[in-house]
Parts: C-alpha cells; sequence; structure tokens
C-alpha cells in the first residue's frame, strides 16, 4: 500500500511546552487512520502540522509528497479540513457558506446533495449563528468535503452530535473510503475509533505509544473477557474458581464478575450454573475493547 | 476570481445584515446633513467660498464616511473575525490572503459609494447642495482616499491584540480626527491651531482631495494630497503586509 501522509520525527514546542516529541508514521492512502489521546496529548498540533497551519520545529513531512509549509495551496486544493476550533461570519447562511467555499476550489462537490448527506436540508437558509453545536459540527463536516477531497482531515468529527448523527457521520466515512480516499481522524470515543477506523494511534504527551488495527492493539493488551451477573438470593458456594476457563471470580454484594478466556467462558460457567440450580440474572459478557487498551497505555489520571 | 467575486457578493450580503456597520456607512452622515442643516441652513457664505455649509458637507460627509469605515469598521470586522476563528477557517482553503483582503477592499469601497450616493440624495433633495466637479473624479479620490483609510485599517487590525482593542484603537484615532480634520466640522470655522494640527492628520488630506475635485479641480491642483494618502496607502500597506495575523 502506498503512504499518502509521511511524518517523520516530528516536533513542534510552544514556549515550554512540548505538544508533540519526535513522533513518526505513515497513513496509507484509502485507510481511516486515527488518532486518540488524552486531551492536550498533541493530536491537534500533529494534525495542523500536516495540514501546513502550524510550523513543526523540526522534522519532515509530506503529503502527496509534496511539502505541507512550502506547497500549502497546491495541497489545500486537494485536502479538507475539519477544525477541532473554527467559526463562519455570524449572518453567514447555510447553502451561502457551501457556496462561497466551494467557489475557492477547482474541483466542487455537490452542495446540495451535501447538505442532504449532512441533514442540513432544513437548515439551508439559517444563519449560522442560529445554528444549534451539532448542526454547526455537520456544517464544517459539509465544508470539509466540498471540494472531493482526496484525504480529509477530521479533527474531533463527532464531538456534540446525537447518536443518529454520530452513526450518519460513522457511514458518511466509511463512505468515503470506499471510493478510495484516505481519511485522518481524531476522537475521544474509543468505540468510535475501534469500529470506525483501520489503524489508530495512541498518542500521549507527544508521543505514540501504540500505532496498529483496533483488533490488534486490544489482542496485545492481552486482558480477558468478563462475565458479569447478579445472584438475588445471593450464594456462598460459587465453585466457579475451580473451572478450567476461569481464571478469578470477583463478588461485591450481589453482583458477580467472573474473569477468564475468550473461548467457552460463557458456556462453562452458565452450565455451572445450571448444574447447581443457582438464580442468576443479568447475565453479560464484556469482551476487552479500544478503552480498555487506552486506559491500561495512558493511565487513569485526568491530564490538565 | 471565481473565489473573488462569490466572497465579495457574500461580504456585501454579510455588511448589510449587520445593523452596526449600515447606520454607519449609510444613514449616519444623512442624519447629519438633517441635523446641521437645520441649524445651519445652507446659505452661501464668503467663509465657505461662497457656498453654503451643506454644499462643502457634501465632499466632508464622504470623507467622514471612508475614515469612519476605514479606522472604526475594519478594525473591529477583521479583529472579531480573527478572534472567533473564522479567518482560520479560510486561511485552510486554497484561497490566497491577497484575495481575502481584495474582496473586503471592495466591499468597503462599494459600502461607502453608496452611503455617499444617499447622503448626496438627502443633501439634493433638502438643500438641492451644488456639485461641481466631474463624477468619474470624485470617484477616483474617494477610491484614493478610500485604499489610504481602509490600508490604515488593517494595520490597525494586524497590531491590536484583540477585537476589543483594535475597536478601541480605531475610536481614539477616529473621533479626534473627526473633528480636527474638517471632515466633521469645516476648517474655516476652527481656530488656528486646530488647522496646524490637521496638517498631520491624513483624514485631512481626503477631505480636501475631495472637496476640490467636487468643486470642479483638477487632480494637478491636488498633487500634495496626492501624495500624502499614496505614502499612507504604501505605508501602511506594507506594514499590514508585515503585521497581518490569521489567528
Ligand atoms: N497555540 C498554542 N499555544 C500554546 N500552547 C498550545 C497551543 N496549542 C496547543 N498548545 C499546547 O500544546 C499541547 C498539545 O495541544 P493539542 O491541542 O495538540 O492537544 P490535543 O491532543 O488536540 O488535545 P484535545 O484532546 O484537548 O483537543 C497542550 O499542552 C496545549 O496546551
Ligand atoms: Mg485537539
Amino acid at each position: 500500500m502506498t503512504s499518502i501522509i509521511k511524518v517523520q520525527d516530528l516536533r513542534k514546542t510552544y514556549d515550554d511546552v512540548v505538544a508533540v516529541d519526535g513522533i513518526s508514521f505513515e497513513v496509507a492512502e484509502g485507510e481511516i487512520f486515527g488518532m486518540v489521546g488524552p486531551n492536550g496529548a498533541g493530536k491537534t498540533t500533529t494534525i495542523e502540522c500536516i495540514e501546513g497551519l502550524r510550523n513543526a520545529d523540526s522534522g519532515q513531512m509530506s503529503i502527496f509528497d509534496l511539502d505541507p509549509q512550502h506547497d500549502r495551496s497546491r495541497i489545500a486544493e486537494r485536502i479538507g479540513i475539519q477544525l477541532q476550533q473554527s467559526a463562519l461570519p455570524a449572518r453567514i447562511r447555510v447553502s451561502e457558506a457551501l457556496v462561497l467555499f466551494a467557489s475557492f476550489y477547482q474541483r466542487q462537490a455537490d452542495p446540495q446533495e451535501l447538505l442532504k448527506r449532512l441533514g442540513l436540508t432544513e437548515k439551508r437558509s439559517s444563519a449560522y449563528a442560529k445554528l444549534s453545536g451539532g448542526q454547526k459540527q455537520r456544517l464544517f463536516i459539509a465544508l470539509a468535503l466540498i471540494n472531493s477531497p482526496e484525504v480529509v482531515f477530521l479533527d474531533e468529527l463527532t464531538t456534540g452530535l446525537d447518536p443518529q448523527a454520530r452513526r450518519a457521520m460513522w457511514d458518511l466515512v466509511r463512505d468515503i473510503r470506499e471510493q478510495g480516499r484516505t481519511v485522518f481522524l481524531t476522537t475521544h470515543y474509543m468505540e468510535e475509533a475501534e469500529r470506525l477506523c483501520d489503524r489508530v494511534a495512541i498518542l500521549d504527551h507527544g508521543r505514540i505509544v501504540a500505532l496498529d488495527t483496533p483488533e490488534a492493539l486490544i489482542r496485545s493488551l492481552g486482558v480477558e473477557s468478563r462475565l458479569v451477573f447478579t445472584l438475588p438470593n445471593g450464594s456462598d458456594d460459587l465453585s466457579l474458581q475451580d473451572l478450567p476457563q476461569v481464571s478469578r471470580v470477583e463478588t461485591s454484594g450481589d453482583r458477580v464478575v467472573v474473569y477468564g478466556s475468550k473461548e467457552g467462558l460463557a458456556s462453562a460457567v452458565l452450565n455451572a450454573l445450571e448444574d447447581a440450580g443457582i438464580d442468576f440474572q443479568d447475565l453479560r459478557t464484556e469482551q476487552p475493547n479500544l478503552e480498555d487498551v487506552f486506559l491500561a497505555l495512558t493511565g487513569r489520571e485526568m491530564r490538565e | 476570481m471565481r473565489g473573488l467575486i462569490r466572497l465579495t457578493i457574500t461580504n456585501l450580503k454579510l455588511y448589510i445584515r449587520e445593523p452596526v456597520s449600515v447606520f454607519f456607512t449609510l444613514a449616519f452622515a444623512p442624519l447629519l446633513v438633517v441635523l446641521f442643516g437645520a441649524m445651519y441652513g445652507n446659505d452661501p457664505s464668503p467663509l465657505f467660498g461662497g457656498y453654503g455649509s451643506m454644499d462643502i458637507s457634501m465632499p466632508a460627509y464622504t470623507a467622514l464616511i471612508l475614515g469612519s469605515v476605514g479606522i472604526l469598521g475594519i478594525p473591529i470586522q477583521v479583529g472579531s473575525l480573527r478572534e472567533q476563528g473564522v479567518l482560520r477557517r479560510y486561511r485552510t482553503t486554497p484561497m490566497n490572503p491577497l484575495t481575502y483582503i481584495t474582496a473586503d477592499v471592495i466591499t468597503n469601497l462599494i459600502m461607502t459609494l453608496l452611503g455617499m450616493i444617499l447622503l448626496v440624495l438627502v443633501g439634493w433633495l433638502l438643500y438641492s447642495v451644488q456639485f461641481e466637479g466631474q463624477v468619474l473624479k470624485v470617484i477616483g479620490a474617494l477610491i484614493l482616499g478610500g485604499l489610504s483609510m481602509f490600508s490604515f485599517g488593517y494595520l490597525i487590525a494586524g497590531l491590536a491584540p484583540g477585537a476589543r482593542a483594535a475597536q478601541v484603537i480605531g475610536m481614539v484615532i477616529f473621533y479626534p480626527m473627526m473633528f480636527l480634520s474638517g471632515a466633521g466640522i469645516p476648517l474655516e470655522i476652527m481656530p488656528e491651531t486646530v488647522r496646524k494640527i490637521s496638517d498631520f492628520l491624513p483624514l485631512t488630506y481626503v477631505v480636501k482631495l475631495l472637496r476640490g475635485l467636487w468643486f470642479g479641480g483638477s487632480w494637478g491642483e491636488h498633487l500634495l494630497e496626492v501624495a500624502v494618502l499614496v505614502g499612507v496607502l504604501v505605508l501602511c500597506g506594507a506594514l499590514t503586509a508585515r503585521f497581518f495575523r490569521w489567528e
């Protein structure tokens, strides 16, 4: 696979803050590449250095084999950008904004089609300032797609979106990939990164602490599957511990969590409970997910 | 080119939707005509070279509009668009920064031209004000005066840390200049010291150039004014190129 974005030893400091501390990675053409990390990890700084909006202190970067600083306008023609923070003039209307931004590019997507796709058709004549937070967000995603870009950068694409809109954005992003285009996104929703991204980089303190497919990241953590249920009548004598699939059992009150291997844990525990005639409720399995990986690698401490 | 035209059209629409800028550009000067016209009338006066008070107010108030758009309007406009992150969003597109400024300048020129037309219309309806110049020459003077005042405004926007500061700096520069340059009050009725000060204010030269051409003067008679305004434009333009910030 060819790499469309290449980053080598990127470093960026603001006064005394090291925002990005020498990171290297590549994004392949046609993939959905995700970047996750705690607040202040350096995601926005990284993405905006690649976009040519910020100057890196050192390191090499290229997109389409062009230099982000030197060839900014040529690159700008071929990429779409949704910034984490930006705004439009308060009184511009939705459809005016789309037509205006379309006029800056040689290649243009159909504004009506985009409005429809982002559920903004009814809001086409509303002023920007009168839109809700999620509607503004969707408008910015539409603007990022107005030139049918080859690479789309989405910095926190679903922040502020309701569950319906979030799922619609996932479909949209997958469609972009179907068309052979590349997506580089950041998110704070691990479920989103896990479901949507082909590969995910986990960033912490300006460094990449892990980069792989979501499945591989989860596997590498070696976290066990969990089986959770409650015992309404209580029971002291569970003896689930003796099952070969079970590694450990935690009980607190009437709630029981059984840890063990992914294969066969549920059926083994279920059979044992049935055989012993124990009443149980609310049984569910929990698979390790990207959030477990994220917390394991970046800790549980909140960032400044 | 398409971007320039589209941005200019959009800017004009946005301008018209903004009540404060519409007031200062289109309504303020005609209101002055109604107010000062009621106080002083428009009888010919030897003090004003045989013209009436309202006759000479037409070019003066036109300069006033140019000054207020350039020095009050542009710094607030640019400062707040920058503060909100609108300029940032424009910067992600292939649009050249020069295209952005050009569209902005054209928008402001069109709005001041509209302001002048409205002003003259009110002056003509109420006081049959005189016009003895050539329309094209006056529009030329409006453009030159506008470019120099606007470049001053962009420079303020570039140097001021935020929108609020830009607004205060604009006011501190504009209001004294309005009274001391002959744009708000004719210099003829001002004491000698004020006239001395006025020589140092760029807006004075906009007033003199417009007034000269308004009453049939030629460009050749106003080389000093032209030189000063071109000088202001070049200086502020160069400094703006150096200090302008998109975020
Ligand atoms: N313009 C700036 N000036 C000074 N410091 C900055 C600037 N932008 C970012 N920083 C600092 O650089 C670090 C990285 O910020 P960045 O915005 O890249 O993080 P992020 O991963 O995008 O965070 P978030 O998830 O909160 O968006 C932070 O410590 C931040 O305070
Ligand atoms: Mg960020």
